[in-house]
């Protein structure tokens, strides 16, 4: 019997290399990206982390004065920049900037009024189908989840070391290596008309969108290095936030639960020991 | 022996206790998230204050707009009506507080502390929900002149005081402004 | 619930006149106090109870959700969002209910292959098995409606997919789907009536686990030793040995589960499921949740044609049958001895079955394309080998071990040998719980 046993696990070792090298020789399909992602470092990762509320200010900045002339932001609402460290004051100014839709009135008309904090930030494109239209057929995406609906493969077994390390930011760290990855194609690279090379792209080799960002185009009021990789930096930082805006909040109840569990499981255990400890089992 | 047995059992017990006491504030942390879940979430409490152009409501005109789901009576009153509120002697009244979230909570209910104040008496704004049991009162109607709630008959005067029937306070006065002489801001 | 006789006596006057009109304390104390276990049962035995905490759980925070959700595919996504967003703890709920699915899986599983190793299904307790397989289905049928409801690119295709299965059927597959679908694709019905049934399965499960535990307390428990128990000294009230026990297992399963929820909430979900849905666009890859993966293999394995089978059919029957073949366990085992304790080449087999199925789960989450198609299959085979060729087999050709003669006597002989060894070896696993 143990020979059979042996005998099939060297039959079956033999046959999965033997598989392994016939799909190598084919050649397969290529599988994007075509370059990971680098890990960076994030105020906001581990048990205790935290927003730099000066960095989601920065990023809102870029954001607003960049990527806001075509990605929206629906989901997130002005009220809730209160979480960026500003004022209702500031709140409010900020939000009658904007230009929101509104009505009907008593006549039966749609009307457009400066924003108010309630209101949730106006879209650049009034339906996808105009975003669509307006940028070559590839509508920019909302950006409110981006942060969570972006997130490359991490593979085995990094994605079971990824459980132990709490490795939640594989969004942020996508928009950082995409907003920073542009280069030139390499030799022999095809790439079609009106896109734009990019090795860390999701989805192919080369995306719609030109590369938006560059050193100095925002001006930074907190003496921030002005610099293409401190921008993508803070907006994806600002981008984790709209996304995900309670986890401070989370992480923190996430602490007081776990050290309530320990000591409740702990008296659970001697309680239990307690009882069992006549019975022999 | 006897006392070692007995200091096992009081520390015996005092685990169970400590056990079992543990187990209800963690029941307790547990059920609030439940709880909390149902007071109205961030985007009700965030409800756009309303406003409103008055500018075309001539005396004796009213209108009803829609704030945090209720309905405002907002009444451009007639002299008339101003005055009939103003002859009711305090004493007469059902419910002696102003209830004008505008003043101090301990305000009398005169005409004036129930109107939109100094200069602007003629007009009237109030939450048109009856005190009593939460129905819209109708307008201009009743025995004195002012709302009446026809689901269980209540009747308001010309400042929507309560006079008479089950309600037991005057309508309420929610906050509000005139952001410009012929804008009011309700919230 | 107890087969046994009651021992209840109400000792107030409320009581007993509580007890002559409706009986439920005598009930609940002869089911959950003076109920007799096994001594010897392990860890592996807390899952029932784990469990039944989860379904309780994802009741209780289900029907909160539901509170604040809107089944609608034009509002559907952005309350989800809602709730995540604006409504008070309702990143906490739904963080609970989305992974708490995936640890009822988790328990689920556990449960399942404590029952293989063990020999739980075998005779008496066929029905129980079978109910519990009753409550697998239930359970996955509930989770894959409840994935759609959240409105994302994954909750959409993984409907399409699912649903897709029946037209795999012949003659009427397509007239099955539309049933389904209330359509022609998946779309606003669909979602409607999955939320209803969504909504609605829990509490069939939960009647089913009434059955399982009637069932289960009809004939008791197995235990580790697959030896019946014979005497009163084989046994433990389940108050307080049980409950003790069991309670200790869910606080460090909780701990598991919180330390998920409070930490990498997104981890064993799926980032395209943060993009609204889109009909005229399907997501590069498209996997199932992870509890499904396994099966979501097998179904892409079978890429040829059996005889008049095409290989679509062939997907989804060999799918379906990997999940029917559990019914036909208790039939298939043909050993006199129960437990793999005493059984040394089932146990071998039974753990490259569990490495065989998480191998399964890897490959479901991997394309279908080049080695991995070749290795499913491979896994795929063993998979339906374990039970049908595997299980008869062994039951007659192979030797077990010599089974002690009483749960008493094997626990009395582990804590001699315990006792035996040097202190320095006296913290063995063997002698847990």
């Amino acid at each position: 019997m143990k020979k059979i046993l042996h005998g099939l696990a060297v039959l079956g070792f033999g046959l999965a290399m033997a598989i392994s090298a016939q799909a190598a020789e084919e050649g397969e399909t290529p599988h994007y990206p075509l370059k990971k992602p680098a890990q960076e470092n994030w105020s906001f990762a581990g048990p205790f982390g935290t927003y730099d509320k000066g960095q989601l200010q920065r990023g809102f900045k870029v954001y607003r004065e960049v990527c806001a002339a075509c990605h929206g932001l629906s989901l997130v609402s002005f009220r809730t920049l209160e979480d960026l460290g500003y004022s209702e004051a500031q709140i409010q100014t900020i939000a009658s900037e904007y230009e929101v839709e509104d009505g009907p009135d008593e006549a039966g008309e749609m009307f457009t009024r400066p924003g108010k904090p309630s209101d949730h930030f106006p879209s650049p494109y009034a339906n996808p189908e105009q975003a669509a239209a307006s940028n070559n057929g590839a509508a920019p995406p909302d950006l409110s989840l981006i942060a969570k609906a972006r997130a490359v493969e991490r593979g085995f077994p990094t994605f079971v070391f990824d459980i132990f390390t709490q490795y939640a930011e594989a969004g942020p760290d996508y928009i950082h290596a995409l907003l920073t990855g542009y280069e030139d194609p390499p030799e022999g690279t095809e790439v079609p008309d009106g896109a734009y090379y990019n090795p860390y792209f999701l989805n192919a080799s080369a995306l719609a969108m030109p590369p938006p960002l560059a050193d100095g185009q925002v001006t930074y009021d907190d003496g921030a290095p002005e610099t293409l990789d401190q921008y993508s930096r803070d907006v994806s930082a600002f981008l984790m936030w709209a996304a995900e805006p309670h986890l401070e909040e989370r992480k923190a109840t996430g602490f007081t639960v776990m050290v309530f569990l320990v000591l409740f499981g702990g008296l659970v255990y001697l309680t239990k020991r307690k009882i069992w400890a006549e019975v022999p089992h | 022996m006897s006392a070692n047995e007995s200091t096992e059992h009081t520390r015996r017990d005092f685990l169970y206790v400590a056990t079992g006491m543990a187990g209800v504030v963690g029941a307790a942390g547990v059920a609030w998230p439940f709880i909390d879940q149902m007071r109205p979430d961030a985007s009700t409490l965030a409800l756009a204050s309303v406003q409103v152009d008055v500018s075309a409501i001539e005396p004796g005109m009213s209108v009803t707009v829609k704030w945090r789901g209720k309905p405002v009576f907002i009444r451009n009153r007639t002299d008339q009506e101003v005055e009939q509120a103003r002859e009711v002697p305090l004493a007469d009244l059902k419910d002696p507080a102003a209830r004008n979230e505008n003043l101090p909570a301990d305000e009398q209910a005169t005409d004036l502390a129930r109107s939109a104040g100094e200069g602007k008496e003629n007009w009237i704004v109030m939450v048109g929900s009856c005190t009593h049991l939460g129905c819209v009162p109708l307008g201009q109607s009743g025995d004195f002149g002012g709302w009446f709630c026809p689901c269980h008959g209540s009747h308001y005067d010309t400042a929507g005081r309560i006079r008479k029937g089950p309600a037991p306070e005057n309508l309420h006065i929610p906050i509000f402004q005139f952001v410009s002489d012929t804008t009011i801001q309700i919230g | 619930m107890s087969a046994g006789h009651s021992t209840y006596s109400p000792k107030t006057g409320i009581g007993r006149w509580f007890d002559a009109r409706l009986p439920l304390p005598r009930l609940v104390y002869d089911s959950f106090v003076a109920y007799p276990v096994p001594r010897n049962l392990n860890y592996a035995y807390t899952f029932g109870g784990i469990l039944t905490l989860m379904l309780a759980a994802q009741i209780l925070t289900g029907v909160v959700l539901a509170m604040h959700y809107s089944v609608s595919t034009e509002l559907a996504f952005n309350s989800v969002e809602k709730i995540m967003r604006d409504v008070n703890s309702g990143w906490l709920l739904r963080y609970l209910h989305a992974n708490g699915a995936s640890f009822f899986f988790v328990a689920v599983y556990v449960h399942i292959f404590r029952g293989l190793y063990y020999g739980s299904y075998k005779a008496p307790r066929e029905l129980l098995w079978i109910l519990g397989c009753i409550i697998y289905l239930l359970m996955m049928a509930t989770a894959f409606m409840g994935y759609v409801l959240p409105w994302g690119q994954m909750s959409f295709w993984g409907a399409t997919v699912i649903t897709g299965f029946f037209t795999a059927i012949p003659l009427v597959g397509d007239w099955i789907q539309q049933l389904l679908l209330g359509g022609f694709a998946v779309d606003n019905p669909t979602l409607n009536r999955f939320f209803s049934l969504h909504y609605l399965l829990p509490f069939m499960i939960a009647g089913v686990v009434v059955l399982h535990v009637w069932a289960l307390h009809v004939t008791g428990q197995t235990n580790p030793t697959g030896i019946e128990v014979k005497s009163k000294t084989d046994t433990v009230p389940f108050t307080p040995y049980a409950t003790v026990k069991d309670g200790f297992a869910m606080v460090v399963f909780l701990l598991v589960f919180a330390y998920f929820v409070f930490y990498i909430p997104n981890y064993l979900g799926h980032p395209d499921n943060y993009v609204e849905a889109n009909p005229l666009k399907t997501p590069a890859h498209i996997v199932p949740e992870w509890y499904f993966l396994p099966f979501y293999a097998i179904l892409r394995a079978i890429t040829f044609n059996i005889g008049p089978i095409d290989s679509k059919l062939g997907g989804v029957i060999a799918m379906f049958g990997a999940i029917a073949v559990l019914f036909v366990v208790p039939w298939l085992d043909t050993s006199k001895v129960r437990s793999a304790v005493y059984r040394p080449w089932y146990k071998l087999f039974f753990w490259l079955f569990v490495l065989d199925s998480i191998f399964l789960g890897w490959l479901g989450s991997r394309p279908a394309e080049g080695a991995y198609v070749a290795m499913a299959q491979i896994a795929t085979l063993y998979y339906f080998a374990f039970f049908l060729i595997l299980m008869p087999l062994l039951g007659l050709i192979e030797t077990p071990r010599r089974t002690p003669n009483s749960i008493t006597e094997a626990v009395l002989a582990k804590k001699k040998g315990a006792d035996a060894t040097p202190a320095g070896a006296a913290a063995a696993p063997e002698t847990n719980g």
